[in-house]
């Protein structure tokens, strides 16, 4: 009986001062915690609090520095992710790793040992699919699925391995909210089967509703343990971040001006296999009003980008207008002359170069205007102080002077880019997944100067995965799906609910039966 | 057993600086060796290879002279190069700009075409058409890129034995001195055709201050100017580079012109200066070799300067080796090899970290 009760008590895996070093920079600094069979185990921290080396030391893609692990008891080596899986540990990614022109099966057949015929598989995986409720098509090709049905097969390729421990990275953060709920019963079946489950995510309210302990890292250290259920998502927020998070201030009256960018169906053929079509898509938006566009990542979010900033001329030149100035046939470069400015999803390597100082990255996007050069030749006095009024306003933390934007936190170079546009007082602001992968203190500041920008009187385009940004900071939410805009609702009056439906396709009307 | 690049978050000048140097010594550590293996004194080799060359004066102007040609052709590479466009061919722009510049040499030989104005507008005009030469046959690859995607690292590769034929065709047929003795070689140039020495009876001609100019000029337009900043963030983000507004077909135009150009106007400036007339082989491989310079040299004009004395010294080193310890003249180019190998290494190890990783935990 003694024996039995110490086996009960002895942890599935246990984390014991572990350390991580890359050169001079400390990843994890002396982090332990225990995960129990059957327990649902959150990760929180924001980006940079070094979440994903951590899991990636138990997956056994990184050795610690320093530090010990020991798995049912037992110190665990890994050379490889494949060790990993062997001794019963399994990881769902936050970007899936398959290919777009195999099965289903084919691409789980790709990473599991040993050689099993594909016939043989699609019967297990119709197994794993019917036991967690998890619908999943072998024969479907890859490309033609959701990214909720895309996260089926990552998981279900891992179940397949009879893992113990199961790691989940951020795994809502490409999923309608119906999605969401859906995966959550898959996880409590798991749960309820005595696997453990390690959750990394900066949703709050997920965390809550799903695990029973949580570990809270921030800068590299583990600053405390809780249980979230027992807690609050605000003073969950207040650990993670080690302050308290501001609210967004609501300008107290709001006055639309004239139509300051116009969409009239504005359509425009992917160039990219697989890409989305732009079908269609219409948009009035007023100055002085910010204008959110939700939808599930992959709909035509980021050609709706390229589209409208210029970087891909539209077909006809009067699909876009600007001010009432048709554009659709001017690049991005007229496009700002007219008093437009963009900020790209992605901040490295699209917004913003790496290795470029930020006075650089600063003329990057505005050396067309503000007198940056005269001749061809830069001024870069004036580009020098411009970058710093920049990183005063937005409170760009950074090393030395004037930086290579690469050694900036995804948060500072995030605020520097936004305050980059919207120091050049935009009339129009286009902008694409402002506060993705982005500390919850920034993107406060950066919603918030979104706000205020409107309250100027410009117009503000606000693509979006984030309903709770969506839902504080616009006025009217339009849904993207498969590169068809819904109609827009007013931002008060539309419930969550309904966004996740036009996300999904449903309430499109005849879209909704598009294949 | 693994290999990990690591990122490194710092990289420091020193780094930077040190790592062609140790890029250098490596070469030499690893020539050394082979010389050695082919039974000769790596010392002597060394001494004969590096320090003679720097000893006497005659040899220190030979070194500007074939300096010369490499650090305008590496200027214009840099360029390509910054903006991750790969012009491997400008051993043929190089030849077109001596063809079409030498092709003026040719017609004004004998005072021809000279008589009411005189000569003096031969030898710019050369080295404009050294320079037009040079750029339109460099445009063929960046027109085959922008219009069909073809990958211009094989197109101007290949283009480099087109020029190569093209030339040993022209001294053997059509530019042939009919005077030569059927020599396969083009007359001699007037000496109003020819770029002046700098000093009377001296190695030195007027084209190693051109070649000073232009890496000037080219640093400036680098640093400063908004087409410098435009090469620059095409090849550190092509993406970010669109955002700003810049046209990629029209850069790569620009660049392959520009080098081009440059290679052409090195190209006339070896015909009219150093040989004089067209021959079969005009260059000893210097648009290959101006490769290593360039990144020998960091992709800066500036550090170009230094480099292409360094390769020049090779040239001469080699020279001297053949007479002195009967090498073969194509342990030059086996050094130059074993360069670009270092220097490419070198580079990669001060961008990353290379760590071994044995399996077990620490």
């Amino acid at each position: 009986m003694i024996a039995q009760q110490e086996t009960r008590a002895t942890p599935l895996l246990s984390m014991r001062g572990i350390v991580k070093r890359f050169g001079s920079f400390t990843a994890n600094d002396d982090i332990s915690l225990d995960i129990h069979e059957g327990e649902a185990h959150a990760l929180i921290g924001e980006n940079g609090a070094g979440k994903s080396t951590l899991v990636k030391i138990i997956y056994g893609l990184l050795e610690p520095t320093e530090g010990e692990i020991l798995f049912r008891g037992k110190p665990m080596r890994l050379n490889g992710p494949q060790e990993a899986r062997a001794q019963g540990v399994g990881m769902v990614f936050q970007h899936f790793s398959l290919f777009d022109n195999l099965t289903v099966a084919e691409n789980i057949a790709l990473v599991l040992p040993g050689d099993a015929p594909i016939s043989a598989l699609r019967g297990r995986i119709l197994e794993v699919a019917e036991r967690y409720r998890m619908p999943l098509d072998p024969d479907r090709e890859v490309w033609s699925l959701s990214a909720g049905e895309r996260q089926r097969i990552e998981i279900a390729r891992c179940l397949l391995q009879d893992p113990r421990l199961i790691i989940l990275d951020e795994p809502t953060s490409v999923l309608t909210p119906q999605e969401a709920f859906a995966l959550f019963e898959t996880l409590d079946r798991l749960k309820a089967e005595g696997r453990a489950l390690l959750y990394i995510s900066h949703k709050l309210e997920e965390v809550r509703r799903l695990c029973e302990t949580a570990t809270i890292l921030r800068l590299g250290r583990k600053v405390g343990s809780c249980d979230p259920r027992q807690e609050s998502s605000r003073s969950l927020a207040a650990l993670m971040v080690g302050s308290a998070i501001n609210d967004i201030q609501a300008p107290s009256t709001r006055a639309f001006g004239g139509e300051r960018l116009t969409l009239d169906n504005l359509s425009l053929p992917s160039q990219e296999i697989h890409g989305v079509d732009l079908d269609g898509v219409s948009l009035r938006l007023r100055g002085g009003e910010v204008f959110g566009i939700a939808g599930v990542a992959g709909n035509g979010q980021s050609e709706l980008f390229e589209a409208v900033s210029g970087e891909r001329l539209a077909e006809s030149n009067y699909t876009i207008l600007l001010d009432g100035v048709s554009v659709g046939l001017r690049d991005i470069t007229a496009r700002r002359g007219l008093g437009a400015a963009f900020v790209p999803e992605e901040r490295n390597g699209h917004a913003a170069a790496g290795d470029f100082s930020l006075t650089e990255n600063l003329i990057l996007s505005r050396h067309a205007g503000a007198g940056l050069t005269s001749r061809g030749l830069i001024n870069f006095d004036k580009a020098r102080a411009l970058a710093q009024e920049v990183i005063k306003t937005f409170d760009v933390r950074k090393a030395g002077p004037d930086p290579a934007a690469r050694t900036l936190s995804g948060g500072n170079l995030q605020k520097f880019v936004v305050g980059r546009e919207i120091l050049s007082e935009p009339k129009v602001l286009v902008i694409n997944q402002p506060t993705w992968g982005v500390d919850a203190a920034a993107a406060a500041t950066i919603r918030q100067a979104l706000v205020d920008l409107a309250a100027r009187g410009a117009s503000v385009l606000l693509i979006s995965q984030d309903l709770d940004e969506l839902f504080e900071t616009c006025d009217r939410i339009a849904v993207m799906h498969e590169g068809r805009l819904s109609d827009p609702r007013d931002a008060r009056n539309v419930t969550r609910e309904e966004i996740g439906l036009l996300m999904t396709g449903d309430g499109h009307g005849e879209s909704a039966h598009a294949h | 057993m693994r290999i990990d690049l690591e990122p490194r978050l710092n990289r420091s000048l020193a780094l930077d600086l040190g790592a062609p140097i140790v890029a250098l010594a490596g070469a030499i550590l690893i020539g050394g060796i082979v010389i050695w293996l082919l039974g000769k004194s790596p010392a002597l080799a060394f001494q004969v290879y590096f320090i003679n060359p720097l000893l006497e004066g005659w040899s220190l102007q030979e070194l500007a002279v074939k300096a010369c040609p490499l650090v305008l052709i590496a200027v214009g590479l840099s360029f390509c190069y910054r903006a991750n466009l790969w012009n491997i061919g400008a051993e043929g722009q190089f030849i077109l700009g001596g063809v079409l510049g030498g092709w003026l040499g040719i017609l004004t030989h004998d005072e021809a075409y000279q008589g009411v104005i005189g000569g003096w507008w031969i030898l710019p005009t050369m080295l404009a058409l050294g320079v037009i030469g040079g750029a339109i046959y460099a445009l063929i690859p960046a027109l085959l890129r922008v219009w069909l995607g073809a990958s211009e690292i094989l197109t101007s590769l290949m283009l480099v034995y087109v020029a190569e034929l093209g030339l040993d065709w022209l001294v053997r047929g059509p530019f042939k001195d009919p005077d030569g003795f059927n020599f396969p070689q083009s007359v001699v140039f007037d000496d109003i055709a020819r770029l002046p020495f700098l000093a009377e009876g001296e190695r030195l001609h007027a084209g190693v201050l051109l070649a000073l100019i232009v890496a000037l000029i080219g640093a400036f337009v680098l640093a400063r100017t908004l087409f410098g900043f435009e090469v620059r963030l095409a090849g550190e983000a092509p993406r970010a580079a669109r955002f700003a507004g810049f046209d990629d077909r029209k850069l790569t135009l620009m660049v392959f012109a520009i080098s081009g150009g440059l290679a052409g106007l090195a190209g006339i400036v070896e015909v009219a200066g150093q040989i004089g007339q067209l021959t079969p082989k005009i260059s000893p491989g210097y648009g290959f070799t101006a490769i290593i310079v360039a990144f020998l040299g960091r992709l800066s004009p500036i550090g170009i300067l230094v480099a292409a004395l360094v390769l020049a010294l090779t040239y001469i080193g080699g020279e001297a080796a053949q007479v002195e310890l009967s090498l073969n003249s194509d342990m030059t180019r086996a050094f130059q090899g074993v360069l670009l190998m270092c220097v490419l290494i070198a580079d990669t190890a001060t961008r990353y970290r290379v760590r071994l990783n044995f399996g077990a935990a620490r």
